[in-house]
């Protein structure tokens, strides 16, 4: 009896096995981390400064923004060797792939752009003029929208893909950071960092509809600086990293309440779901560490040390 | 001398003009002893320039064009002429690079005509208080400001006791004014207080000089009062007793520095850098905030009538990026603009002010400067 539950244990965590890839900002270098174990495996050396990363739509390559390297790497995911590099614009930080597999959308910060890259062709399809600072990118998974919001302006820029031009803005509350489409693409989440708070846009008319504000008993106002954005498929939860107040929000979709805040490292950036929607990881940037939340109890249950200013995350399905 | 510079920008079908100008008048060059540091003629401007550009960017979503004239006058001229020209031409929004008694001139002017004036360099006490005006706005943080980032640090610190070294200009006596008003609201001790008065050159006698200037006295930390550099920076390991020196000189707080990395600031000095081939000063820093105020505020408001932005800058919904980390908002009984300050040596942050140990009713940052209670500006509402 014993040894049979031992195997289907064994069973059940071999098969919701995951890798997780993150950069390190000031360690030139991604951390190679077993999701399900939460295990470093390695560290693998990378260009200057990496930040955003992403998985191509196969699955067998790996991007990673090398910001002060002015390019985005190509890594094989078997070797984890760089393979080549593309075109990125300058100081490249995040960016999407279009659900096509084959349009990059990167924001370039310090020259208002966003440049579109052709990852077949490895070329710049366009350069796309938006406000001043560009940060985050989101891409709806139907495809019909880029969304990039920049910092300085306070704006959401609306870019049609067909045409590879804005057609919308949408001005939001100080310093907007991350933006996140509902699964259903019908809201666009957008995190502002100065002001604290999360906004919900309508997709349709491209019109702020509901705003939330966090407040933690006991954390400064001042602390809470709202960053990485991530919906839960299940269409109920979304979960927001609160840099320097040191949690993630976990916020009800329908009535925009936060039902609960949970602890983790510290000044938390970005987030990633475990494939199986088990586990949620968290990129915390001073503690040097990642946190794991497990999902069902919506408790923290394990953090790891990965190196130096961990920053972007992406997760790959074993 | 009149200089004219528009700041080009992409033409927007039916954009409203924002017109902002930038006032400023030669001022006699310092005297200081060291010639390390070039005098820079563009103080200022370049900081507007930015905040202009930046505007513009943002301005091509929101169909504004922002324009911004740059109006220098000579040392013996009449900046109040100079204001009232810019007001015939139709600017509403004015930001002045002045000393204080130039500036106390244009205020009542700006009063009348609804001209929102913006400053940028003054960083004199009483301008916030007895002689303050409705239509004034400081960006620069006060003496008072900067002396009270000091004394946080210090009682931090631990540095209770104070030796006091000021200059003769009427700046170093309102810097010196600033630091004893900050020694008596954190419980710091001035031990000893004394003006520099000799006349050698420093650079050639200050090992000889400085020891016997500071002897007698016990104290924790030397703070000077030297607005001008004529002194201050021959202190430092030239004292009696092992001690560290901040102030003017040492320890300096800033509305800005070069070194200043954090929140997003590297961007700021990445793009001020390539535009200006030099570093940002804190008068820059509070010009690219001024032109950046008028911008979010024309954004928001929706409006480029100076009523309607002062309304708005005043209100809760306004409030500024500035790269600390917090956002920056106006005091709405002086209209100093709240803002962190950095506590900076030549080459490095040493911290960044208020602490959060510092509290405070309604926001941590208005334990700098002076509060509602103490204000004594006459609009306190």
């Amino acid at each position: 009896m014993n040894k049979y539950l031992l195997l289907l244990t064994l069973f059940v965590s071999t098969s919701f096995a995951d890798t997780l890839y993150i950069t390190l900002e000031k360690d030139n270098a991604l951390a190679v981390v077993d999701g399900a174990n939460g295990q470093l495996i390695k560290t693998v050396p990378l260009g200057q400064r990496p930040r955003g990363l992403a998985l191509s739509k196969d699955q067998t390559l790996l991007y990673v923004a090398a910001s002060d390297d002015d390019t985005i790497q190509i890594l094989d995911l078997k070797t984890l060797k760089v393979v080549g590099n593309l075109p990125a614009g300058e100081d490249p930080e995040t960016f999407r792939i279009h659900p096509n597999g084959r349009w990059l959308y990167v924001s370039n910060e310090d020259d208002n752009i966003v440049t579109v890259v052709d990852l077949d062709k490895k070329t710049v399809i366009t350069e796309i003029a938006v406000g001043v600072e560009p940060e985050g990118i989101a891409i709806s998974s139907d495809g019909l929208w880029v969304v990039n919001t920049s910092e300085t302006t306070n704006m959401v820029h609306w870019i049609d893909p067909m045409q590879q031009r804005i057609t919308d803005n949408t001005l939001v509350d100080p310093r907007p950071r991350a933006a996140e489409f509902s699964v259903d693409n019908q809201s666009l989440f957008v995190t502002s960092e100065i002001a604290g708070s999360l906004s919900r846009i309508n997709v349709s008319n491209k019109q702020v509809e509901q705003q939330l504000s966090f407040h933690i008993p006991g954390v400064d106002k001042e602390l809470i600086q709202p960053v990485g954005v991530l919906a839960h498929p299940n269409k109920k939860l979304l979960f927001v990293a609160l840099g320097p107040a040191n949690r993630v929000a976990v916020v009800d979709v329908q009535n925009m309440k936060v039902i609960k805040y949970l602890l983790v490292g510290q000044r938390v950036w970005n987030l990633a779901f475990s494939p199986d929607l088990t586990r949620l990881y968290t990129t915390n940037g001073v503690s040097n560490d990642i946190s794991v939340i497990d999902l069902e109890s919506l408790k923290v249950t394990k953090s790891l040390r990965v190196g130096h200013y961990p920053w972007g995350i992406t997760v790959k399905n074993d | 001398m009149l200089v004219c510079l528009l700041v080009s920008s992409q033409v927007y079908a039916n954009s409203l003009d924002v017109n902002i100008a930038f006032l400023t008048q030669v001022r006699p060059i310092p005297a200081a002893l060291s010639n390390l540091d070039p005098v820079l003629k563009d103080e200022g401007i370049q900081g507007a320039q930015l905040g202009a550009k930046d505007n513009n960017t943002t301005g091509q979503f929101t169909g504004h064009l922002y324009h911004l004239k740059m109006v220098e006058v000579a040392e013996e001229g009449d900046v109040s002429l100079a204001l009232e020209s810019l007001i015939n031409e139709g600017y509403q929004y004015v930001i002045v690079d002045l000393q204080k008694g130039s500036l106390l001139s244009l205020s009542a002017i700006a009063n009348e005509k609804n001209v929102l004036l913006f400053n940028v360099s003054a960083e004199d006490s009483e301008l916030r208080n007895s002689s303050c005006r409705s239509n004034l706005f400081h960006i620069i943080p006060s003496y008072d400001m900067r002396a009270d980032a000091l004394a946080q640090f210090m009682l931090k610190k631990r540095w209770n006791k104070w030796f006091l070294v000021k200059g003769h200009s009427p700046d170093d006596l309102s810097f010196a004014k600033a630091i004893k008003r900050s020694a008596k609201r954190f419980g710091m001790k001035i031990v000893e207080e004394k003006s520099w008065s000799f006349q050698h050159d420093t650079r050639r006698t200050a090992q000889a000089e400085i020891p016997v200037f500071t002897q007698g006295a016990d104290y924790d930390v030397l703070l000077v009062a030297d607005v001008k550099g004529l002194f201050g920076d021959y202190l430092s390991m030239n004292t009696w007793l092992p001690r560290p020196i901040a102030g003017t000189q040492g320890l300096v707080p800033r509305a800005w520095h070069r070194t200043h990395e954090r929140w997003g600031a590297a961007q700021m000095q990445n793009r001020f850098y390539k535009q200006a081939d030099r570093w940002m000063s804190d008068v820059d820093y509070a010009s690219w905030l001024a032109v950046r105020t008028v911008g979010e505020a024309v954004t928001r408001a929706k409006s480029i009538d100076s009523a309607a932005i002062k309304k708005f800058i005043l209100s809760e919904q306004f409030s500024l990026a500035g790269f600390k980390g917090t956002k920056l908002t106006f005091r709405s009984w002086n209209h100093q603009l709240r803002q962190p300050v950095l506590l900076a040596t030549p080459r490095s942050i040493v911290s960044v002010l208020p602490h959060k140990e510092f509290l405070h009713p309604l926001t941590y940052l208005d334990t700098l400067g002076y509060d509602k209670p103490e204000s004594t500006c006459s609009f306190n509402p």
